[in-house]
């Protein structure tokens, strides 16, 4: 009975918002922002005051608020880069929905840009964009550069959490902090202090050297997860394993390896994420030839600001977007495997 | 590995479960392993070999890190106390001048192998070793001086033999700076705190002695002020936002938070240069924010508020970016705290808010501290987003090393500045650690 006053009373602030700007935009505005709320208030005790009302709709509106901050950026993003004007704002047409003032030419231009004949047909067109184009030439980059480094990270890093999490592991608090710090120190320094070395040493301007630089920054987000996985493994599994003649190879290829899995392919997918998005070692430690998306974008903001770059953000949502499902349908799995499946 | 105790006085034990006191005790020695070895000993071999077998796992990751990301730092801390500029270009002139008291001039035999080494120089041109080398270092020393070195070290050429003092004298008459010559002295040390100095806007004056930098290059301390408070204001900020959806998340059924923390986990999982773009499209002044205020009629067309390429720019986007941070170790701390304790509270006449202070606040303290300092951490370090948004006065203390290092190529104090934000960074993991336990981080 009460909910369906609550429900009255939107009604009536909804309909006075239509009668005074007289746009269904902005009531569809209001209608999400102040409506949500209603959507998971919970069924108050009935002893429950006025004020206590009151103040858990304003929680929730507020809660509500924070929520769109938080994701009203990244969607943003996406009908923008399909503008047809060179803006980074919606045009009037845009607001309209006219088809006209909607268009590919950004992402085309992912494809054009660099190439040296957009025109030409068929194969000729395929090698001339594969070889040439800047943005296809920087998604090479960043996908050969994170997939090694995610490799490295995540077999490097699984096998030190592996010893981490053994109860009998000595010097382990001072270990952890050695491999969790490259998260922690500022990348400015880590980037400078790589530039000078990897310059004496030949592997600056190199794949090797954005490559080390990109397993370094990823190995504190493989360690993390791993052993957060590893925190809840029962060690005595190992010795019932062992216990049944398996060795150290079979115990770890069929007991600790299964269930440790999930962990491994999370800590591998931050891996890979943090190299994708990394730029500031590549400004200091990469040339022209090991540009990556991130750099690119970098660039492109501070040169020369086109939709394009909106064009490729969108894309990299696509992919974030992907690759979290992907961890969230691991956690559940794991769960699920370690008997802490939601009820 | 199976071990087999063999008891060799069977009656004396009852029954084969064993617990410490039994091996600790006298009688301990009474257990001996099948291959004859006592029982505690075989145990601290064994422990010993399942340590060094933990260890041995860390090891080539520990590895890893030392070579690509220790000894990179360390040789950066180097380089901020390292000066080799001196005795590289001058070697044997180096090494004489430190004889000299700083009164009068040098002698003349100093002058000599001031002349021979710039020859030198000149005429090997090794990288790194060339008297432009040299010019650059002096000119952070004393302004101006670059040329003196360069158009002298032309010129020298012509000077074969003494009195070398008075060739150089005509030259140019601003070797007779007595000045110079007592910098070039303190130039020719092999290790120097002078950059220190010059990140903490300080300086040596003609005769050494620590002064105060002019009042026109006094700009790290504040920026180093202005990198803290702009860090705690943003770390302020993240709190305050992330408490109250923290608390939601924390209160709402399983499926429901789960649904709502995609909203928190995508921005978490996007590029960071994809926000920093998203956050530009938004605020700039032809920007939506500024389009919808003008459309509602806020402000008017020509007021459009400047809300990026500033402090207020850089601090909405590492708001956004940093966000994550904190909500995720409030939530997990929060997830934890029984909604029957703020029941039991209220039951015993607690006022909502007394109940929220005293019962539920204490509570979330562990998860305030973790998110906060994590946040301000990353905060201090930033790079990227003061970079592209901060405009001029949003630039932070990483910005300058950058630039010093990318641009301006005074590496020695790009390394000082870079050292002391480092030492600032330690402290507070230091802190972080000692409080929460870097063990306890983790992502969703």
């Amino acid at each position: 009975m009460n909910l369906k006053k609550h429900h009255i009373a939107f009604i009536i602030a909804c309909a006075l918002v239509l009668l005074i700007t007289g746009r269904i935009s902005v009531l569809i505005g209001f209608f999400a922002l102040f409506g949500t709320p209603l959507f998971f208030m919970k069924e108050l005790p009935p002893f429950a005051s006025t004020l206590d009302r009151i103040w858990q709709y304003t929680f929730l509106t507020i809660c509500t608020f924070i929520f769109v901050f938080l994701i009203t950026p990244i969607l943003i993003i996406i009908p923008l880069s399909f503008n047809v004007e060179p803006y980074f704002t919606f045009t009037e047409g845009m607001m309209s929905f006219d088809p006209a003032a909607y268009s590919l030419r950004w992402y085309q231009d992912i494809f054009h840009n660099g190439m040296t004949n957009p025109d030409a047909e068929g194969s000729a067109w395929y090698s001339d964009m594969w070889n040439n184009a800047q943005w296809v030439r920087a998604m090479r980059n960043s996908f050969f550069i994170a997939f090694f480094a995610t490799i490295l990270a995540t077999s490097l890093g699984t096998l030190a959490a592996l010893g981490l999490s053994r109860p009998e592991m000595p010097y382990r608090g001072l270990i952890t902090g050695l491999l969790i710090s490259p998260m922690i120190v500022p990348l400015v320094i880590t980037a400078t202090g790589m530039f000078f070395f990897y310059s004496d040493i030949g592997l600056a301007k190199t794949f090797p050297g954005v490559i080390l630089a990109h397993t370094t920054l990823g190995i504190p987000f493989v360690i993390i997860t791993v052993t957060a996985t590893l925190s809840g493994f029962d060690q005595s599994l190992i010795r019932a394993s062992q216990g049944m003649g398996a060795n150290g190879w079979t115990t770890f290829r069929k007991v600790i390896m299964p269930l440790i899995l999930p962990g491994m392919i999370s800590g591998a997918l931050f891996a890979f994420i943090t190299s994708m998005d990394e730029v500031v070692a590549v400004i200091f430690l990469a040339d022209v030839d090991q540009r990556t998306i991130p750099r690119q974008m970098f660039s492109g903001i501070r040169e020369q600001i086109s939709p394009t770059i909106l064009a490729v953000a969108t894309i990299l949502v696509a992919i974030s977007i992907v690759l979290l499902s992907v961890l969230e349908i691991l956690r559940r799995r794991s769960e699920r495997m370690r008997g802490l499946a939601p009820s | 590995m199976r071990i087999s105790i063999h008891f060799r006085e069977p009656n004396h034990m009852t029954s084969t479960t064993l617990d410490q006191k039994d091996i600790s005790d006298a009688s301990a020695d009474a257990l001996i392993m099948v291959d004859g070895v006592p029982l505690k000993q075989k145990l601290a071999e064994t422990t010993k070999k399942q340590r060094s077998r933990a260890l041995l796992l860390t090891v080539p990751l520990v590895l890893f890190l030392v070579i690509s990301f220790v000894i990179p730092i360390g040789q950066m801390l180097f380089r901020s106390v390292h000066n080799p500029a001196g005795s590289n270009v001058l070697p044997n002139f180096a090494i004489a001048i430190q004889d000299w008291d700083g009164k009068g001039y040098p002698s003349e035999a100093m002058f000599e192998l001031f002349v021979k080494d710039m020859q030198n120089a000149r005429k090997k041109r090794e990288i790194g070793k060339t008297v432009g080398n040299l010019a650059t270092r002096m000119n952070y020393t004393i302004p101006g001086t670059r040329s003196l070195f360069t158009s002298t070290s032309r010129k020298l050429s012509k000077v074969t033999e003494g009195p070398y003092k008075e060739a150089l004298f005509k030259i140019d008459k601003k070797w007779e700076n007595k000045v110079i010559w007592r910098n070039l002295k303190r130039v020719s040390r092999d290790y120097t705190i002078a950059f220190y100095l010059a990140a903490l806007d300080h300086k040596f004056d003609d005769d050494g002695d620590i002064i105060a930098a002019d009042k026109l290059y006094q700009i790290y301390v504040s920026n180093f002020f202005k990198t803290l408070k702009l860090s705690a204001i943003i770390t302020f900020l993240c709190l305050l936002i992330a408490f109250p959806v923290s608390y939601l998340l924390s209160i709402l059924p399983l499926r429901t938070s789960n649904l709502l923390m995609i909203l928190v986990l995508l921005p978490f999982w996007t590029s960071l240069l994809v926000r920093t773009t998203a956050w530009i499209a938004i605020l700039q002044t032809q920007g939506i924010l500024n389009n919808i205020l003008v459309s509602i009629g806020l402000v008017s067309d020509d007021g459009r508020i400047q809300m990026i390429y500033n402090q207020t720019g850089t601090i909405i986007a590492m708001v956004h970016i940093l966000l994550p941070f904190m909500i995720l170790p409030l939530f997990s701390v929060m997830k934890t705290i029984p909604p029957s304790y703020m029941r039991a509270a209220r039951s015993m006449g607690a006022t909502p808010f007394t109940a929220y202070r005293r019962v539920y606040f204490p509570l979330t303290l562990p998860g305030i501290a973790a998110g906060t300092l994590l946040v301000f951490i990353l905060a201090i370090g930033y790079y990227i987003t003061p970079a592209l948004v901060g405009g001029e006065d949003g630039l932070l203390i990483s910005n300058l090393i950058a630039y010093h290092i990318k641009s301006s190529l005074n590496w020695s104090l790009g390394a000082a500045l870079g050292t002391i934000l480092l030492v600032t960074v330690l402290v507070l993991y230091w802190v972080y650690n000692k409080l929460v336990g870097i063990d306890k981080l983790s992502f969703g």
